[in-house]
């Protein structure tokens, strides 16, 4: 008996044991009715770049499908570089999954404009809607949200992770209704105003399975007491703000309301922070796995004292307050540390405000022998220091420099800092990750070439000599699938020589560096499954041809030239002569 | 159905750029470096207390390891989320600003800019037709390609439309609902500027 043989339901039963889409995608390709019966039991898909498929072609190859994740912006979106207008709408999405996926469980979009009508969309028609996380998302208000709250009756996750809301007038939380139990999760941090705070209980309340309760800063931290009190289940919870007048009666209200929270592992919020009152979460640190501090402002000591009761800590994510001296206290209490992220206080002054420097990160590679995951803001950096944390932890996935000041070499030495990085894709041959910084020749991307096969996603900015850094990148890595590079010399050579290359990837964005508008056309005719976007808001780019491209987004694509971009955009595909008009 | 596309700056823009290489492939990159010297040579008659002048024209060659002048006037860089960076000011003061005739909105939190001159520069940047003169008695915004001239006004609080410079930055900030570049023609019937601020008429 061949495979092939065996009955459809049975395969269908052995496919659902597999879950990522890369292998689910390989069976698809086994041959015609693998790929007939894996498409009709997929039940999740992930579109990295909302343009890259229609709605339509998504829905027609995989008409079962109960959750969808798109993404939209480019991810330098994340620092003004992408301008208001440039594209990634999701109601195309909606309206045609409104009709495709009528039993869609589970929506979840990131960097994605979201009007309300979308939203309004979702409530109306999807009827078993559980599941909406907006992650960066901009373009709606309070009244869709309200529109989700009221019509979503199984509505069990509610994410809106660093999105940009609208606050119109209107209290959208008491548009839950009473009959509403099925929360689980609930993340409101970005709110800018307030929500009605009894609303806000009454739902905490008769939400028996809510797990996650991320509050925004318009919540005082006198109620967070009483909502605590009400939900002493939470796994995961967010602060409002974290400041009061000083009195012992709140304190210990506090106090006693968190140690009631046996199951709690997980902390943020934290706005505002008086320090006297972060000894109210002590009683839970012992169990704490994730911990976001990165919007507290307070200084190293309070938060040694507080990290050092937290030796289950696996996620960790400050502000550079926390200085060598923190890190250090990190290092030796937090054997099980993954993941570290250390955001700047002040990036845009012009000295250290503080005393973090390599030093700590060094630190913590040597004391963490399970980080694997680094995001880390500093001012000065040495090959050296590099080095030692390759050697420390080759099992690095995830590893993101930012030496503030562009172009800053080895403190000690001077020389550029190629040898440093280079060591990192040597050492950590897993590294899916990185971001560059400091100041790089052509000679760090060569080592990129070589060494980082296992390279998924590379940031780079004012790094690299000549057309030669690029081509190592796009030559050598062979798992790469978005490069993000702003403010280096690289230009049409390299580009153009590895043209195929980009069709391997998702997408490639180079902005302020040196690619003309005819190597932009070149590449537009020759490769027909590349949408190259010229972003320039100054005018056609074709009209100063003598200039190189301002911003340049390639992406693959099965369907063509978008039909929503804004007037600063111009995609110079082969048919880039005639212009819709 | 493409919206009216703006005006581009005409070749002759280019001659404006100050103490660069002339090799190509430059200019764009140091197009706020551009406008930091241009700005810095002429005789600047605004409001602004804190008048930035660190903004260096020097460090405009790309291929050179100087680092570029004033770090928060390099769009994405460094690279921390706009809402990181408002959640860690602790308020944010989003406005919106329309250019008369141009398409395309823009939002600015005015919070981020210390002086008239920054959030003016930062305009510049934003709305690249424009380029902001100074002239003895006071600012002039024009357009490039075909001279037309703009006023910044802004709607304050209590819904009026005043001309942008004439209280104190802070002010400004904590009165101003969004901001508007006039045509010039239009503008006409604002509360004009105040004597004081003008240095004698030429």
């Amino acid at each position: 008996m061949s495979y092939s043989s065996l009955p459809e339901d049975v395969l269908e039963h052995v496919f659902s044991f597999v879950q990522s889409d890369k292998d689910r995608n390989v069976i698809s390709l086994v041959c015609k009715s693998w790929y007939e019966i894996e498409r009709w039991c997929r039940r999740r898909i992930f579109v990295g770049n909302c343009y890259a498929v229609s709605p339509r072609m998504a829905i027609r190859r995989f008409p079962e499908v109960r959750s969808v994740e798109l993404k939209g912006k480019p991810h330098f979106a994340d620092f003004n570089l992408v301008p208001e207008g440039w594209g990634g709408y999701v109601y195309p999405w909606i309206r045609a999954m409104a009709g495709g996926y009528p039993w869609l469980e589970e929506l979840k979009l990131k960097r994605m404009v979201v009007t309300d009508e979308s939203l309004e969309l979702i409530a109306k028609s999807l009827k078993n809607f559980k599941v909406l996380v907006l992650s960066s998302c901009e373009g709606f208000s309070t009244h869709g949200l309200a529109a989700i709250a009221a019509d979503c009756k199984n509505l069990k996750e509610l994410d809106l992770w660093e999105s940009d809301v609208e606050d119109p007038s209107g209290n959208w939380l008491s548009k839950f209704p009473d009959t509403c139990t099925s929360l689980v999760s609930l993340n409101i941090a970005c709110l800018g105003s307030e929500v009605s705070f009894s609303a806000l209980e009454r739902l905490v309340v008769r939400c028996p399975n809510l797990r996650t309760l991320r509050l925004n800063r318009a919540v005082p931290l006198e109620k967070l007491a009483h909502l605590l009190r009400q939900a002493p289940q939470l796994v995961e919870l967010g602060t409002g703000t974290y400041s009061a007048d000083l009195r012992p009666d709140i304190f210990s209200n506090l106090a006693g309301a968190f140690s009631g929270c046996k199951e709690l592992k997980s902390l943020s919020g934290f706005w505002d922070v008086v320090p006297a009152y972060l000894p109210a979460v002590y009683s839970v640190c012992s169990g704490l796995t994730t911990l976001n501090l990165s919007y507290a402002t307070i200084q190293s000591p309070d938060l040694i004292k507080l990290v050092s009761q937290c030796p289950k800590l696996q996620c960790l994510w400050v502000l550079d307050y926390i200085e060598d001296s923190g890190l250090e206290a990190l290092a030796a209490t937090c054997k099980d540390l993954r993941e570290l992220r250390v955001f700047p206080s002040e990036p845009f002054g012009d000295e250290p405000n503080v005393s973090l420097t390599e030093q700590g990160l060094v630190l913590v590679s040597e004391g963490c022998p399970k980080l694997e995951s680094v995001l880390y803001f500093c001012r000065r950096m040495s090959n050296d220091a590099l080095v030692t944390i390759a050697k420390n932890r080759p099992s690095m996935i995830r590893f993101r420099l930012c030496i503030i000041d562009p172009q800053t070499p080895d403190y000690l030495t001077l020389e550029p800092l190629d040898v440093g990085f280079g060591a990192i894709v040597q050492h950590c041959k897993d590294l899916r990750r990185l971001s560059l910084s400091g100041l790089l020749t052509d000679r760090v991307f060569e080592y990129i070439g070589t060494y980082a096969k296992k390279l998924e996603m590379l940031s780079v900015a004012f790094a690299g000599e000549s057309d030669l850094g690029l081509h190592h990148v796009l030559s050598g890595c062979d798992s790469l699938r978005k490069l993000e590079i702003m403010d280096c010399p690289f230009g049409d050579k390299a580009l153009l020589a590895n043209a195929a290359k980009l069709e391997t990837m998702r997408s490639l964005w180079m902005s302020s560096c040196s690619v003309s508008f005819e190597a932009c056309k070149l590449l537009g005719q020759k490769m027909p499954r590349l949408n190259v976007e010229v972003i320039d808001e100054s005018g056609p780019p074709d009209s100063r041809p003598e200039l190189p491209v301002k911003k340049l987004y390639i992406y693959r694509t099965v369907t063509g030239r978008r039909i929503d971009m804004p007037g600063f955009v111009w995609n110079v595909g082969e048919d880039s002569a005639l212009r819709l008009s | 159905m493409s919206p009216e596309k703006v005006n581009h700056l005409p070749e002759s823009d280019t001659k404006l750029t100050l103490g660069l290489p002339g090799a190509g492939g430059e200019c764009h990159r140091t197009k706020a470096g551009t406008k930091r010297g241009f700005l810095e040579t002429v005789d600047l008659n605004l409001m602004s207390s804190s008048n930035d002048n660190k903004h260096c024209e020097e460090n405009d060659a790309m291929a050179s390891t100087t680092t570029p002048a004033t770090k928060a006037q390099v769009v994405g860089w460094p690279p921390v989320r706009a809402y990181r960076k408002s959640a860690m000011k602790g308020s944010c003061k989003f406005v919106k600003v329309a250019v008369e005739g141009a398409p395309y909105l823009r939002k600015v939190d005015l919070e981020i800019y210390h002086s008239y001159q920054e959030l003016l520069s930062a305009l510049e940047d934003m709305f690249s037709f424009l380029t902001i003169r100074n002239h003895v008695n006071e600012r002039k915004i024009i357009d490039n390609v075909n001279g037309v001239e703009y006023v910044p006004t802004y709607e304050d609080k209590d819904g009026d439309w005043m001309l942008v410079g004439d209280v104190p930055w802070k002010m400004f900030v904590e009165s101003c609902k969004r901001v508007r570049l006039m045509k010039s023609s239009e503008a006409i019937g604002l509360a004009p500027r105040t004597p004081a601020k003008n240095s004698s008429k030429s």
